[in-house]
């Protein structure tokens, strides 16, 4: 019998609050269900989140009974904040997080590289935004509680699942015992532990780094902004790094390389995080400032992936499906990605608008894009932690070198966490105009965002479907493209056509009118009137027309949903 | 041929001797980072990627 704890968990800032677990002996006879999310993470709240927002119920399971321990995942994304605007709790992260857009490495004392990621005025959100993991996941579990087509159940802990023809019964365990679930997908969310993984012997596919970090959250009040610091090859631990990050609540993310042979026990022992936290902080000027300690763990950069994320009707997403090294945020903003994708894939699925292979190209969309980060992040990670006797000449020979050479400098560049370009999508169109666009996201990129008005964005009007934002060049959409766009929604294609103006103050026939005094639309997408972008659900480019026709928008349409 | 991209002799025992003394003054503990240090100088210098891997292909020769 599954006895998750019933205390609440520590901590100097959050208050966990303890839920009842959800019973089968208080709810009713349990039908086949559309889906069931294996871990109420990140990952699984979005995709469950993203799912109900195309119409589809799921059911979440979420083994313990209180958010996840310490904070975890800190750091999160223009994109990822994009991603959570569409789920509807981004705006409780922009009223309690921290924004920041710079990043300080240094070594020897001196600043000898400074990152500053500008902040466009056409972005709605920053480059980044801190904030512990517990508050994520509050405002994540506030949404899906909110949603009539999530059902949230604590204290389920999944055991193992049995595939049959169209489905899969999963086998949960609960405070007073085991029940069956019959579903016709299930999502594996549940981590970089993942109990469906192991369960199914599916093994990652990659490197590990065998260089072991600490991670102490403290409380102490130092007088820095919200920027990331990095410190190399200090005194206190030479040959080693150091990364600080500024949290809510008068926090501090203390982030440190251990010395090659010492264990995660020995590092985590209470004098030993005390008298390395004290030597980074007479490092940078505080000696004896009194401090708190709030949470630490540890971690080992890793470069893995499951080589296929779906397996005939289990899918797995977030960090079940691949684990990638924290430098330049990787895991959660990652997740949010897989997350955002799988939701609408799987939605359009389990509708009938889509057939079952589009689930392949989700799989194939987002091993690409853990690829990628492989790749980006592996450069990162044999920077931060290098993994050989030749890595670490030349990193501390670039560190010598940066103190008086310019050019070495960037090296120290931390390649952050970006959304993958699904440059290879098959949903891509294979009728547009993209090759002769000259600026603008291409097919498959992520969309820019571009501000209309004060505090009125393009990506606040897009998503939930398929959208066509057209610069009209009229007062009204041509016939044509209007019969276009009534033939696809009458197939049960989910359209929305947004009319771009800088003139009119509505366009008869589309669905909305973005109002665009300045033009900023054409000036971000490189088009001028009559011109449209074919946007997917999770808002990446599918289509590029500089002149739209109906003909060639019905065929893209089709080709996005593997009609 | 361009006399500013030829290492003659005297030029070649310059830098013999030049490289020797700085090894020394390196000392044998730093001798291996200021080595590659003094390589991606010289990389930066020459300005050509495959030039560089062409001479790491002959440098790792007969070691």
């Amino acid at each position: 019998m599954h006895q998750p704890s019933q205390q609440a968990r520590p901590s100097i800032y959050y208050n966990y609050q303890v839920f009842k677990p959800w019973l089968p002996s208080q709810n009713g006879p349990q039908g086949k269900k559309k889906a069931v999310i294996v871990g109420a993470g990140p990952a699984g709240m979005v995709t469950a989140l993203e799912l109900a927002r195309h119409g589809v119920a799921s059911v979440v399971l979420a083994a313990d009974l209180q958010f996840s321990q310490g904070s975890r995942a800190i750091v999160f994304t223009r994109r990822s904040m994009e991603i959570l605007q569409q789920v509807g709790v981004a705006h409780r992260i922009t009223e309690n997080g921290l924004p920041w857009r710079c990043g300080n490495s240094i070594y020897r004392g001196q600043k000898v590289f400074r990152m500053e990621t500008p902040h466009d005025s056409d972005d709605r959100f920053f480059p980044m935004i801190n904030i512990q993991q517990q508050y994520l996941e509050e405002y994540l579990h506030d949404a899906c509680k909110a949603h009539p087509l999530i059902d949230f159940r604590w204290g389920n802990k999944w055991v193992q699942a049995e595939q049959f023809e169209g489905g899969v019964k999963a086998h949960v365990d609960t405070p007073e015992g085991p029940y069956a679930l019959e579903t016709e997908w299930l999502i594996a969310a549940d981590g970089g532990r993942s109990e469906v993984r192991s369960h199914m012997n599916l093994k990652l596919e990659g490197a590990s780094f065998e260089t072991i970090f600490v991670i102490a959250d403290i409380r102490i009040d130092l007088p820095y902004p919200t920027e990331r610091l990095a410190f190399f090859d200090p005194d206190w631990n030479r040959g080693n790094t150091i990364l600080m990050h500024r949290e809510p609540h008068g926090i501090w993310r203390v982030d440190y390389q251990l010395p090659p042979g010492e264990t995660p026990e020995e590092a985590l022992r209470p004098e030993s995080l005390k008298q390395r936290i004290d030597a980074q902080l007479k490092m940078i000027g505080f000696e004896g400032k009194t401090w708190e300690m709030d949470w630490s763990s540890v971690y080992s950069a890793r470069t893995l992936t499951l080589p296929n994320y779906v397996h005939d009707r289990i899918v797995f997403t977030g960090d079940a499906a691949h684990l990638l090294p924290i430098f330049g945020v990787r895991g959660a903003n990652t997740a949010f990605q897989d997350a955002q994708s799988l939701g609408w894939h799987l939605a359009y699925v389990l509708k009938g608008i889509a057939p079952e292979k589009l689930m392949t190209n989700h799989s194939q969309e987002r091993i690409e894009a853990a690829r990628e980060i492989i790749t980006e992040a592996g450069k990162s990670t044999r920077f931060m932690a290098p993994p050989s006797h030749g890595f670490r000449l030349l990193r501390d020979a670039v560190l010598s070198l940066s103190l008086t050479e310019e050019f070495v400098r960037p090296l120290y560049h931390w390649r952050t966490s970006r959304p993958h370009e699904y440059k290879h999508s098959a949903l891509n169109s294979m009728s547009d105009d993209n090759a002769k666009f000259t600026g603008g996201p291409t097919l498959g990129a992520p969309p820019q965002n571009v501000q209309l008005k004060s505090d009125d964005f393009l990506l606040d009007h897009l998503g939930g479907g398929f959208d066509l934002v057209y610069v009209a060049p009229h007062e009204s959409i041509p016939p044509d493209l209007l019969k276009a766009v009534e033939v696809a929604k009458n197939k049960g294609l989910p359209l929305k056509l947004l009319a771009i103006t800088h003139d009119h103050a509505h366009i008869k026939g589309a669905d909305q009118t973005l109002f665009d005094p300045q033009q900023r639309f054409q000036l971000r997408y490189a088009l001028a009137a009559g011109g449209a972008y074919l946007f997917r659900p999770d808002q990446h480019v599918c289509a590029r027309w500089l002149q739209v026709d109906a003909t060639r928008l019905l065929s893209s349409l089709q080709h996005a949903v593997l009609q | 041929m361009n006399p500013n991209n030829t290492l003659d002799i005297a030029g070649l025992e310059q830098v013999y001797d030049r490289l020797a003394t700085a090894i020394d003054r390196a000392g044998p503990e730093k001798s291996e980072l200021f080595l590659v240090k003094l390589a991606l100088l010289n990389a930066k210098a020459m300005g050509q990627p495959d030039l560089f891997e062409a001479q790491v292909e002959a440098a790792l020769k007969d070691l």
